[in-house]
């Protein structure tokens, strides 16, 4: 049996029983924890027969509204698991003073604040930005579909395999210790001889795969696909930032995974594109990666600035001021986003010309972004505003976002840069941005659009109680990390010698405490709402008295979302139709032609995953058999046919038969 | 997407982007293509230039006149294809791509000059 131990090594490569953290009681629980509740969830799935719905309904569907939808599901699991992260650092933080060590070492606090990063912005903020997007830009444009919804639902399924890559890291081996970023050297195979950079290698290029793609799928439906009628300055303000963040996305994603390619290289083939030996140099990846890391802050950022020109439009019941400058700012950050990427390495040496260069362009940013501030202040003014759940949420981000800006502006500042770079007051800024802004802008979507996707509200009580815990508690986690950052407490750290530091840490968890509840009320929000639908119920389709397309269809919208493309006429389409008394066609419909579901892109995501653990752990016959599967998958779909599908006309019939009497009956 | 579209690619069909797609038209770009690439490979197999950057420099030169012929006559692009979304998206990439070229290589000169060891002159150092 001399043979064996070489032919364990064959199948399973670096896999042994030491990956799996027996020793580590806090992510053993965690393992338990997660088990149970897994177990629990497949065993009621299988006990309420639910695996054929899901199946057929739900992971196969090619349905946007349904894709969206997972997208959503798929960013609010992840912001579970990357808040533990982030609750578990603040706890840390707060004890982890003198003598006191903590319950974290070095060895998995590292990991917890690269995966918390990692998770954050990769696998919450993209997905329920790309959900929102999925659902709503359709629906708005009046269209039935994306203009690949095939490739739609693969993206998805790319980005889920990608996030499952991450979760597995803690449980199977370990995740990266680098940051969120991975830079080399740190993140190069002498100092990383581990999985845990490779985790991040192909979970980040997966999830990439599903990014990419459907980047193109909706900029290409944006600009093939609307409504008659509906030129480029009558599009709603979402979908033109919208169209503007998926051109950022297939502009900057690719580099991302060139630069993660390259990296890739140096760990598993030897080259030395980003080690100072045989003349590579990693300043190259810093420079790289932030070519596309700030237009990513963009992406997330556009999207979020979309929902705000919705929300308050609707709820100060007036035409969004500004419209033309609201689009000519959007374009002029989506190419000026392009131009600022230095100002995160402004310490790195590049000296005086490249630095004022960069800190200027930043600085000019700010100025279509307050433009767009005061077009959502001279919306409201003199509007009927209403202060339901989304438009909270909006008025929290002016002030919030606000504060984040201007001291975004002040890191802008070369000189002062040098004193803030890498110090809490930096955390404290992104966050305030990236909450502020991307994630409260989230939160106003789902609470907006979640009638129309669902066909009732949300719980308005258990909403604002939701907002109120998320607003102070973000408040009292991260004003303390400005005064911290100022004396010069640097980030990621996870233990502090100065006592009179600890108190300002104890206010920052306790805002982490606040936002937990904020969370777990969101929660119960949903339940609520599940659980009281039949009151909450949305029989019109437009609960808010929307301004946009959208709101033309009922709640949830049919299948092929519109019986007849609408015809647009002006950029508050719906809102004119209704001013103008618009008569629903009740009658003479005809069979639309909907493409057809499939499993290839669940099963394409499948292998996928398989093939990135087995290139995680060099397991090479298992990834050379997964590569051909992946390839004989793709090829094999193309040679499917049975591809669309007639919706009859006398279905389309019934179901606008069924929603005139709705009407009939609730209007 | 009704039914008698459905065999035909929809994409060139109803802006005529297609301007170029004749016989005429691909032959042309052929022959220009194989001239383009025939000229640079006489340069360097005959060495009519004394110094190699002049060689290299006209190489790249003639590769980008041979990017514009194939996306004139394969890629069938001008002005007013796709309701000019094309030449759009063109400008756009190229503005993109020279933003990233030149500024990454402008920033790592900088960074190159003022960072590595082997760059500087040890006796300045502090």
């Amino acid at each position: 049996m001399s043979d064996s131990p070489d032919l364990a090594k064959l199948i399973f490569g670096r896999l042994t029983w030491d990956a799996i953290p027996f020793h580590e009681p806090i992510l053993l629980w965690t393992f338990v924890a997660v088990a149970a509740g897994g177990i629990a969830l497949l065993a009621a799935l299988t006990y309420f027969r639910l695996w054929g719905y899901l199946w057929r309904e739900w992971f196969t569907s090619i349905d946007h509204k349904k894709i969206g939808v997972m997208y959503m599901v798929l960013g609010l699991v992840m912001l579970l698991r990357g808040f533990s992260d982030a609750i578990m650092m603040r706890m840390q933080q707060a004890v982890a003073f003198g003598h006191v060590q903590g319950f974290l070492p070095p060895h998995h606090y590292d990991q917890i604040f690269t995966a918390h990063g990692v998770i954050m912005i990769f696998f919450v903020a993209m997905p329920l930005v790309t959900g929102l997007m999925n659902f709503v830009v359709p629906l708005q444009i009046g269209a039935r579909d994306v203009s690949f919804p095939f490739l739609n639902n693969f993206s998805f399924w790319m980005t889920t395999a990608g996030a499952a890559l991450i979760m597995m890291s803690l449980f199977v081996g370990e995740f990266a210790r680098t940051g969120w970023l991975a830079y080399p050297p740190l993140s190069g195979i002498a100092q990383s001889p581990d999985v845990g950079v490779d985790y991040y290698i192909w979970g980040l290029q997966i999830a990439g795969v599903g990014t990419l793609l459907s980047g193109i799928n909706l900029l290409v439906t944006i600009i093939k696909m609307r409504a008659p009628g509906m030129t480029m300055m009558r599009m709603p303000v979402f979908t033109w930032t919208a169209l503007c963040t998926n051109v950022l996305i297939v502009a900057a994603f690719p580099v991302l995974t060139a630069v993660l390619a390259l990296l890739a290289l140096d760990r598993y083939a030897g080259t030395n594109f980003f080690t100072t030996t045989l003349g590579g140099d990693a300043m190259m990846y810093v420079n790289l990666i932030w070519i596309w890391g700030h237009p990513e802050v963009y992406i997330l950022i556009l999207p979020a600035f979309g929902i705000y020109s919705e929300v308050v439009a609707t709820f100060s019941r007036k035409r969004l001021f500004g419209y033309t400058s609201m689009v000519y700012a959007t374009v002029v950050i989506t190419v000026l986003s392009y131009l600022v990427w230095l100002h995160h390495f402004f310490t790195m040496g590049s000296g005086a010309s490249v630095n004022s260069f960069f800190g200027i362009t930043t600085m000019i940013i700010s100025i279509p972004t307050g433009a767009k501030i005061f077009n959502w202040l001279f919306t409201m003014y003199r509007g009927r505003i209403t202060f339901e759940v989304p438009m909270l949420w909006t008025v929290a981000f002016m002030v919030t976002f606000t504060i984040g800006g201007m001291t975004g502006v002040m890191l802008a500042v070369p000189p002062a840069d040098f004193a803030l770079h890498n110090s809490l007051f930096l955390i404290a800024h992104f966050h305030n941005v990236i909450i502020g802004g991307v994630l409260f802008g989230l939160f106003a979507g789902i609470n907006y659009w979640f009638p129309k996707a669902f066909g009732f509200r949300l719980d308005p009580f258990w909403g604002k109680v939701s907002f109120w815990f998320w607003v102070v508690g973000f408040y009292f986690a991260f004003m303390p990390l400005y005064v911290l950052g100022l004396m010069g407490v640097t980030r990621r750290l996870n233990h502090f010698e100065d006592p009179s530091l600890q108190i300002w840490f104890q206010i920052a968890a306790f805002g982490a405490l606040l936002i937990a509840l904020g969370i777990g009320a969101m929660l119960i929000q949903f339940y609520v709402s599940f659980r009281n639908r039949e009151a909450l119920r949305d029989h019109t389709g437009d609960p808010w008295g929307g301004r946009t397309l959208e709101w033309s269809t009922s709640s949830p919208p049919p299948a092929y979302n519109f019986a007849f493309t609408p015809r647009v006429h002006n950029r508050d389409a719906w809102w004119q139709m209704k001013q103008h008394n618009y008569e629903r066609p009740t009658a003479a419909f005809i069979a639309i032609h909907m493409p057809k579901n499939t499993g290839a892109g669940v099963i394409l995501g499948g292998i996928s995953t398989v093939l990135g653990f087995a290139m995680i752990w060099h397991m090479w016959p298992l990834a050379v058999l997964s590569f051909i599967a992946l390839l004989a998958v793709a090829i094999g779909h193309t040679f499917n046919y049975q591809r669309d599908y007639h919706i009859p006309a006398d279905e389309v019939s019934r179901v606008e038969a069924a929603r005139s009497e709705l009407l009939a009956n609730h209007v | 997407m009704s039914a008698h579209t459905e065999h035909h690619d929809d994409d060139h069909g109803h802006d005529d982007g297609a301007s170029h797609s004749t016989l005429k038209g691909y032959m042309t770009g052929f022959v220009l293509a194989a001239i383009l690439t025939a000229i640079p490979f006489w340069l360097v197999m005959t060495g009519q230039f004394e110094k190699s950057s002049t060689t290299a420099a006209v190489v790249l030169g003639l590769a980008a006149v041979q990017m514009i012929v194939h996306m004139i006559y394969f890629l069938h692009m001008d002005a007013k294809s796709q309701g000019g979304w094309n030449m759009l998206a063109l400008i756009f990439t190229l503005v993109m791509v020279v933003i990233t070229l030149s500024g990454s290589i402008w920033v790592m000169y900088h960074l190159d000059h003022n960072m590595m060891p082997s760059m500087m002159d040890v006796k300045n150092l502090p």
